[in-house]
C-alpha cells in the first residue's frame, strides 16, 4: 500500500522516524531479551550467576547443562509434562467437535432463531457467575481432582464459535444440498464437506486451545485439591520457580544443589516454554487472522 | 384417437413423474424448495424440527453446555444471600441476607482491597489502553516491509508465554540484584533491592508486566483497522494541504475510532476485574498491603478457606461494578459519538 506521492522530508519528518524507528527497536529488544536472558541464564556457570548482576547476554564462564540434567531427572516436571500434553489433546478433541458443531448450527441459514439464541450464548460474555459459583458447580458435577475439571469447563467459547460460525456462513448451501440429495446426513455433512472448506478457521481455534491449555494453571489452582499427580505444566513449574528447589536437588545425584538453584529456575522455564517458542514463529499469522476476523465480527 | 390418448398419458405420467421428484427434493433439503429459502415459503418451525431432528438436537447440546456452564453459576450468586455450605447445598443452606455484605464492608480489609482494586484497575487502563493504539500508529508510519514484520511479529511473542512464567520473570528481575532492581538501583543510587515488596511499586510493575504482555498483540486489531483506511483521503488530505501529522490527526485516527470506542467499552467493563491469576503470582505476604484485590481476595476466602458466602457476596459485588461499569461507558459512548455496542 504504497502513497503514490511523494513527500518533501523535512526535518521534523526525519526526527519523528528517527525517534520512532528507535522505540519501536527498544520494544522489541524488550520483548526479547529477558527471554535471551533466560536461556543464557539457563547453561551459564552457576556459581557465576549467583553472584551475577543485570541481565546475562552469554553463558557466564563456560558452558554448564549441570541444570538440566538434574531436571531430567525430576520426575515431577516430566509427569507435568504428560499432564499437559494429554489436557491438550483431549481439549483439543472436545472443543473442535463442540466448536464445529456450534458454528454449523449457527450459520444455517434457514433457522430462523439462531441469532435469539446466538444473543443467549454472547450474553455470558459480558457477564457470568464468577469464581465460586463455578467453582460450586464443578464440585457438583463432581469434576474436582479429576482431568475433566481441565478440558470440559471452558470447552465452548463464544469466540470461538463467532470464529467457526463466521467461516461456515462464507461457505455455499448448494454444497450442502447437493451433499444431502446424495443422502448425507447432517455429521457427514458437518465433517466432510463443510469443515474441510474451514481448515484456516479451524487450525486458528485449535491453535488458541492449545495455547490456552498449555499456559493453563488457574484450573489446576481452583480445582485440584488432593490429587498432585494431574498437575499440569504450569503447576510444577510454579512450584519450581517460586518453592524451595530442594526437592529437585535432593532427588538428583548432584551435591552441590543448592550452587544450582538459580539455574535450575531458569532451565525449568526453559523446558516449558521451548516449544511454544519454536512452534510460534510458524503458526503466528494463525492468531493474527483469528484475532482480527473475531475482533471485527465480535 | 389411439395415439393421442398415449401421448396425453405419456404427458400426465411425465408431470407426475416430475412432481414425484420435486417432493423428493422438498424432503431432502429439510422442508423447503431447492433455491427456495425463507424468502419464498414461510419458515414453518415444527416441520423444520421434524426434518432436521439431528441439527436441534445439537443446538440444544450446545444451549444445555451454556445453561449448565454459564447461566447456573449466574443463579449461583444466590449463595451470596447465604451462610453456604456445600453439604446443604444452595436450597438448604441459611439465608442471611445481606449479612455477607456488611461482614465484607465491616471487615479489617475493604480499604485496601478497594484501594488496590481501583488503583491497578485505573493505571492498567490509562497506560494499557492507549500504549497498543499508539504502538499501532507509529508502526503504520514506518513503510519498511521487512523491519515492520519483525517488529510486529516480535511483539506479539509474549502474549503466548505463560503468566506462571511472566510473572515468574517478573520476579527474578526485580528481586534484589534482578536486573531491572540493579538498574533502578544504579539511577537512584541505592543498594539493590526487592521492587515488588517496595509499596506502590507493585502497581506500576504489574501494570508494566501487562504491557509487556499485551502491548503487540492490543495492537494487531488497530493495524487491521489501519490497514483499511481509504487511501483516497490520504490523498484528499494531502491536497489539501495536510502533512504527515495533521493527516494523522484529521483522517487515520477518527477512521479508527468506531474501533478504539468499542474496545473501550469492553475494557471498562473489565476495569475493576483486576484478573485474580497474575497477583496470585506476583503477590506475597511482604505485599499483601498493596497487592492484595478483590479478585484474589475472593480467591483466598472462597477456594482456600472456603467461606463460600463471604467470596461469592464480594465477587458479585465486583462483578456487578464491572456491569455497571460496561453499560454507563455504552450509554455514554452513545451519546457522545454514536458508536455503541448495544
Amino acid at each position: 500500500m504504497e502513497r503514490s506521492y511523494k513527500y518533501k522530508a523535512s526535518v521534523s519528518r526525519v526526527i519523528f522516524m528517527v525517534f520512532a524507528i528507535l522505540l519501536l527497536v527498544l520494544i522489541a529488544l524488550a520483548c526479547l531479551l529477558p527471554l535471551w536472558h533466560v536461556i543464557m541464564a539457563s547453561i551459564s556457570n552457576p556459581t557465576d550467576l549467583n553472584v551475577a548482576k543485570g541481565l546475562v547476554f552469554w553463558p557466564l564462564r563456560n558452558v554448564d547443562t549441570g541444570a538440566y540434567k538434574m531436571l531430567f531427572q525430576y520426575q515431577k516436571l516430566w509427569r507435568g509434562y504428560r499432564n499437559t500434553i494429554m489436557y491438550c489433546a483431549l481439549s483439543c478433541v472436545i472443543t473442535g467437535v463442540m466448536t464445529v458443531i456450534a458454528g454449523y448450527v449457527f450459520s444455517r441459514n434457514r433457522f430462523k432463531f439462531r441469532n435469539t439464541f446466538m444473543l443467549i450464548i454472547s450474553f455470558t460474555m459480558l457477564f457470568n457467575g464468577g469464581m465460586i459459583p463455578t467453582y460450586m458447580l464443578i464440585r457438583k458435577l463432581g469434576m474436582i481432582d479429576t482431568i475433566w475439571a481441565f478440558v470440559i469447563p471452558g470447552c465452548l467459547n463464544v469466540f470461538n464459535i463467532i470464529l467457526m460460525r463466521t467461516s461456515m456462513q462464507g461457505i455455499s448451501d448448494a454444497l450442502e444440498e447437493a451433499a444431502r440429495l446424495d443422502g448425507a446426513n447432517d455429521f457427514v455433512i458437518m465433517f466432510k464437506i463443510i469443515l474441510p472448506l474451514c481448515k484456516a478457521t479451524f487450525a486458528v481455534v485449535m491453535l488458541f486451545t492449545i495455547v490456552g491449555q498449555w499456559n493453563n494453571f488457574m484450573s489446576a489452582m481452583l480445582y485440584l485439591s488432593q490429587r498432585d499427580d494431574l498437575n499440569p505444566l504450569q503447576m510444577e513449574l510454579r512450584t519450581i520457580l517460586w518453592q524451595s528447589t530442594k526437592e529437585i536437588s535432593s532427588s538428583s545425584d548432584f551435591n552441590a544443589a543448592s550452587v544450582y538453584a538459580r539455574s535450575i529456575e531458569y532451565a525449568a522455564i526453559v523446558i516449558s516454554t521451548l516449544p511454544v517458542l519454536v512452534v510460534y514463529p510458524f503458526v503466528q499469522k494463525y492468531f493474527v487472522t483469528g484475532m482480527t476476523v473475531g475482533a471485527v465480527k465480535a | 384417437m389411439e395415439l393421442i390418448n398415449f401421448l396425453e398419458m405419456e404427458i400426465i405420467m411425465a408431470k407426475e413423474k416430475k412432481k414425484k421428484k420435486n417432493s423428493e427434493l422438498e424432503f431432502a433439503s429439510g422442508g423447503y424448495r431447492i433455491g427456495g429459502g425463507i424468502k419464498d415459503l414461510p419458515h414453518n418451525l415444527g416441520l423444520d424440527i421434524k426434518r432436521n431432528k439431528l441439527v436441534y438436537i445439537l443446538l440444544a447440546v450446545i444451549l444445555l453446555y451454556f445453561i449448565i456452564f454459564n447461566y447456573i453459576p449466574m443463579a449461583g450468586i444466590v449463595m451470596a444471600f447465604e451462610k453456604f455450605s456445600p453439604r446443604r447445598g444452595i436450597f438448604g443452606s441459611e439465608w442471611v441476607g445481606l449479612k455477607n455484605f456488611k461482614d465484607f464492608f465491616e471487615g479489617p480489609y475493604v480499604g485496601r482491597l478497594i484501594r488496590n482494586t481501583v488503583a491497578i484497575g485505573v493505571l492498567d487502563l490509562v497506560i494499557n489502553f492507549p500504549a497498543p493504539i499508539i504502538f499501532a500508529l507509529i508502526l503504520n508510519e514506518v513503510h519498511n516491509k521487512l523491519f515492520k514484520k519483525s517488529v510486529q511479529t516480535i511483539s506479539y511473542m509474549p502474549y503466548f508465554i505463560s503468566a506462571v512464567v511472566a510473572c515468574g520473570l517478573v520476579v527474578k528481575f526485580v528481586e534484589a540484584g534482578g536486573p531491572i532492581s540493579t538498574m533502578a538501583a544504579w539511577f537512584k543510587g541505592t543498594e539493590p533491592q526487592n521492587l515488588l515488596n517496595q509499596g506502590k511499586n507493585f502497581w506500576l510493575i504489574y501494570v508494566l508486566q501487562n504491557m509487556w504482555q499485551g502491548l503487540g498483540y492490543g495492537s494487531i486489531i488497530y493495524l487491521s483497522a489501519l490497514s483499511s483506511v481509504d487511501q483516497e483521503l490520504y490523498e484528499a488530505a494531502y491536497v489539501d494541504g495536510a502533512g504527515r501529522f495533521k493527516q494523522a490527526i484529521h483522517v487515520t485516527i477518527p477512521s479508527i475510532m468506531p474501533m478504539i470506542i468499542m474496545m473501550l467499552i469492553l475494557r471498562m467493563g473489565a476495569v475493576f476485574a483486576v484478573g485474580a491469576d497474575k497477583i496470585i503470582l506476583l503477590y506475597g505476604p511482604a505485599n499483601y498491603q498493596f497487592s492484595d484485590v478483590i479478585n484474589s481476595y475472593v480467591y483466598r476466602m472462597g477456594i482456600q478457606e472456603a467461606n463460600y458466602g463471604l467470596a461469592s457476596a464480594v465477587g458479585l459485588f465486583n462483578s456487578i461494578i464491572g456491569t455497571i461499569m460496561l453499560v454507563g461507558t455504552n450509554q455514554i459512548t452513545k451519546k457522545l459519538s454514536g458508536t455503541s455496542m448495544f
